[in-house]
């Protein structure tokens, strides 16, 4: 009786594990196929679907991204542009402080760190307006630095409490030979503390990535002109321009939008559940 | 380490991060305050001092009352939904089976997608005929009159992205399913750090799987679950994407969330002092919020303490 129960058991788990995957892969999985259907076809059938995946028509993907009326390409560069410097900002800014708060004393400290918190309390939503009034004022609307710059305020009291947890793990024995080997502060952090710290820089870089990848109320703010505009924005630019009506063509658009993205969060992702556990960020 | 004396080196690694908050959080904090005490419109060059007028007016603007009725609305379906969910698939994939490892892989990627392409999806889900929910309910009223039942008669064409009392809901749903992913990984850490002995000692008194739930595992999830509720509520006072995509704010305002309503303040109408007032509410429902939750979460944790000691 008891081995019954158990098989009962683990096939109800079974099928609600199915289930979920099913939640969550159904729209996606509806999003690829269409992209497949012939350009300008109706709203598909379940038939027409798995025939449009049997008879895939990719001509739609050469379409989009050669685009008569937007520079896709163009997006695509200033998405990557805008990602690697704000990975690269975000890694310096969170780093440095991260070390400072770790391994030196110094007057004010714990004070300093406290205000770092409160930071990521600030909602994104309600900075963006004097953000933007501040950008304005400086001249950078439309250009790489007004993208890039103002970016990480949020994510940097997360990287730098994110990196400062990793670096105390770090045994100080390390530093104290480096510093008899002549090291200063700066050459501990360089040859001892970011060799030893990757796993977290990968974390804060993979976070950083994704944040700044896929967001898509700055960059819409921060450009007017078409040639700055990023993928994200772009893709929401296309999806105006064709209404509802053109569904293949609208998939395509939103799967090259997500394949980079997913690649290097599947890629990347034993550094996501790292960073969830660690902060809880993006719940 | 030397004592006393200015410190260069903390000067010079602390230094970065703290200018550039100051710089990019603190100075916006300020400015957003200085704004909201004056009528400006972008296009002008000049803004007129006009004191405690915009908050005044907010607080007797049916709009924007009902932008903070929906923000309160959503937060309300969408927080405890989303935990529910998240913590039931995280129940499930801890469980030792085979799978569940790439399973946990495939929840995590709407969290990890292009808002704009999911929100473009969710329409066709949402559409009236030949969207993924109407399909599925026609499907079900044929099963069922193919079983042998009578028709139902349930409606296989609501539009729901139109209809005043779906439109809301409809984003709640597509909110939970975006944040199970994230959600659900820090139940399973949650999970993880219960000792199993607890489970072994409950099992050992007679306490069935249900009991062992409610009198384990849930006292032992409470700080996990106060931590996944404040993170939730802030993002969920956050949505625009969705919004700003699948609805703007329609139909008949059911969806003008605050942080869309601050949208259209300040880039369809220019009213960049008004947006700052509104920014400021904002700001202080969610402090409004993590504080509340703060309180009673503490209560709760010191009730279960009490409770356990006894």
């Amino acid at each position: 009786m008891k081995g019954r129960r158990k098989i009962v058991g683990k096939i109800a788990t079974y099928a609600a594990l199915t289930a979920l995957g099913a939640f969550t892969l159904t729209p996606l999985m509806w999003m690829a196929a269409t992209s497949l259907r012939p350009e300008g076809s109706p709203l598909p059938t379940l038939r027409e679907l798995v025939d449009g995946v049997l008879h895939p028509h990719f001509e739609n993907y050469r379409y989009v991204l050669w685009f008569p009326e937007l520079p896709v390409w163009r997006f695509a560069i200033n998405s990557a542009v805008v990602t690697a410097g704000v990975v690269l900002l975000q890694l310096a800014l969170c780093s440095t402080a991260g070390y400072a708060f770790a391994r030196l004393t110094f007057r004010g400290r714990d004070a300093l760190f406290a205000a770092f918190m409160l930071t990521m309390m600030i909602p994104s939503q309600a900075m963006i307006v004097p953000l933007f009034v501040i950008v304005k004022w400086l001249g950078w609307l439309n250009t790489y630095v007004g993208l890039i710059v103002p970016y990480p305020y949020l994510s940097t009291a997360f990287g730098t409490f994110l990196l400062r947890q990793f670096f105390a793990t770090i045994p100080l024995a390390l530093d104290d030979a480096a510093r008899i080997d002549g090291c200063s502060h700066w050459g501990v952090f360089r040859h001892v503390i970011l060799p030893s710290a990757r796993p977290a820089m990968a974390t804060v870089a993979a976070f950083a990535f994704i944040w700044t990848w896929t967001d898509f109320y700055w960059p819409l703010l921060a450009t007017s002109s078409v040639n700055m505009r990023t993928l994200e924005v772009g893709l929401s630019v296309f999806k105006h321009a064709y209404g509802m009506t053109n569904w293949p063509l609208q998939m395509t658009a939103a799967v090259i939008v997500l394949l980079p993205v997913l690649t290097f969060f599947l890629a990347m992702q034993r550094f996501f559940v790292r960073g969830v556990v660690m902060t809880g960020m993006k719940a | 380490m030397r004592r006393g004396g200015f410190n260069w080196s903390a000067l010079g690694f602390a230094g970065l991060a703290t200018i550039y908050l100051i710089a990019f959080s603190l100075i916006p904090m300020l400015v957003a305050g200085y704004l909201s005490f004056h009528r400006w419109l972008l296009v002008k060059d000049e803004a007129t001092y006009v004191g405690w007028a915009n908050y005044a007016a907010l607080a007797r603007d049916p709009l924007f009352l009902n932008a903070v009725g929906n923000s309160l609305k959503f937060v309300v379906m969408a927080v405890p939904l989303g935990m529910a969910l998240a913590l039931g698939a995280a129940l499930l994939v801890s469980q030792p089976l085979r799978g569940t490892s790439v399973l946990r892989t495939i929840l995590f990627v709407p969290a990890v997608s292009s808002l704009v392409a999911l929100s473009m999806v969710w329409m066709w889900v949402y559409l009236p005929d030949r969207g993924l929910i109407n399909s599925l309910v026609r499907l079900l009223r044929a099963g069922w009159v193919a079983l042998g039942g009578s028709d139902p008669g349930w409606a296989t064409d609501t539009d729901f992205l139109h209809d005043p009392a779906w439109a809301l809901p409809a984003l709640v749903f597509m909110s939970t399913w975006i944040g199970l992913g994230p959600r659900m990984v820090i139940f399973i850490a949650g999970l993880s750090g219960i000792p199993a002995s607890l489970h072994e000692a409950a099992a050992l008194d007679g306490c069935g799987t249900w009991r062992r739930f409610r009198s384990v595992t849930l006292p032992m999830l409470l700080p996990t679950t106060f931590f996944v509720l404040i993170t939730s509520t802030i993002a969920c006072f956050k949505l625009f994407t969705e919004v700003y995509v699948m609805t703007q704010g329609g139909p008949r305002r059911t969806t003008d969330v605050v942080a869309y309503h601050i949208y259209r303040q300040a880039w369809h109408k220019f009213e960049i002092g008004m947006a700052s007032a509104q920014s400021y509410v904002l700001f202080l429902l969610i402090l409004a919020a993590a504080l509340v939750q703060f309180r009673l979460m503490r209560r709760r944790v010191r009730e279960t303490e009490e409770a356990w000691a006894a």
